[in-house]
């Protein structure tokens, strides 16, 4: 599986068109990992404050959606792009892949929400095999 | 058996409250099929899919959506025995329908997906939380007749 020319213009022009609610994003979408997935919380158990809409969430929300622009930007080469975030990733944070998927639902949850009308079937599937892609680069150094 | 609590099945019914079966049901069938591509297997018989705007004007689609969206208020209306419930249902889609069930679980992300459209920030964290366990039942209860 893999992006077509067409599907990495509708990515980048789509995650373009909302960069400016991308905080917004990032912090709804681990929000909602840790309330409608509370298993993820295992690996930020040593942050003081769980809550959804604590400081330490919504930062890391914001952090991690700054991944998801840097792999938009990098959407040529996923893999090599994403070399240091996967070392860190694989040896570091050691986060299970399964995970990842969960957080792409997430993501594209509070797309559809925060974007109804422009988040169209056409876009939903462009998106989500990118997000696919781009879990697939993260794990690149695991095993 | 599986224990609701109160803020869960009032979650829940509100969600379906604000329903319209056939919009929905259609708008998450086609959405499936879109997404998921390979799930048109199961829907040979259904005429034209062979693009996504064939797909999201398919009137056969349509019509199937809401017989989806019919078969999930089942649940909703036996919340306390989905598993029995849906015993029919499991051995339609395994015996006759033949469909693999990993497939339940592709179109209950995309109802959620539909359905957080739909109610935008109403769609809570904890809406999305009950009605992701509400799923989650109602796809195990789906293939534990499958053999």
């Amino acid at each position: 599986m893999s992006l077509s020319a067409k599907e990495k213009v509708i990515v980048k022009d789509f995650f373009a068109k909302v960069s400016s609610r991308s905080d917004e994003i990032g912090a709804e979408a681990l929000a909602r990992l840790i309330v409608v997935y509370p298993q993820t919380k295992s690996y930020f158990a040593h942050w003081k404050d769980l809550s959804p809409n604590g400081a330490p969430v919504r930062k890391h929300g914001i952090t991690v959606m700054g991944g998801v622009y840097e792999a938009v930007s990098k959407i040529d080469d996923l893999a090599g792009g994403l070399l240091t975030l996967s070392e860190l990733h694989a040896f570091m944070l050691r986060v299970d892949p399964v995970n990842f998927k969960i957080l792409s639902h997430c993501i594209l949850v509070v797309l559809s929400m925060m974007f109804a009308e422009e988040f169209t079937p056409q876009i939903h599937v462009a998106v989500d095999k990118f997000l696919a892609l781009l879990a697939l680069a993260l794990a690149e150094k695991y095993r | 058996m599986v224990e609701w609590t109160d803020e869960e099945r009032a979650a829940i019914s509100d969600i379906f409250s604000k329903l319209d079966y056939d919009e929905v049901g259609q708008k998450c069938l086609s959405r499936c099929l879109i997404v998921y591509p390979w799930t048109q297997r199961y829907f040979g018989a259904f005429g034209n899919l062979y693009n996504a705007e064939a797909i999201m004007n398919n009137p056969l689609i349509a019509k199937h959506g809401t017989t989806v969206l019919r078969g999930l208020e089942r649940a909703l209306n036996n919340m306390d025995d989905i598993k029995n419930t849906y015993a029919e249902l499991s051995v339609l889609h395994s015996e006759k329908l033949h469909v693999d069930p990993d497939n339940f679980k592709l179109l209950s992300d995309c109802l959620t997906i539909v359905i957080a459209a739909k109610m935008g920030t109403t769609f809570t964290p904890e809406y999305q939380a009950s009605f992701q366990k509400f799923l989650s039942v109602v796809v195990s209860a789906l293939g534990k007749q499958y053999h």
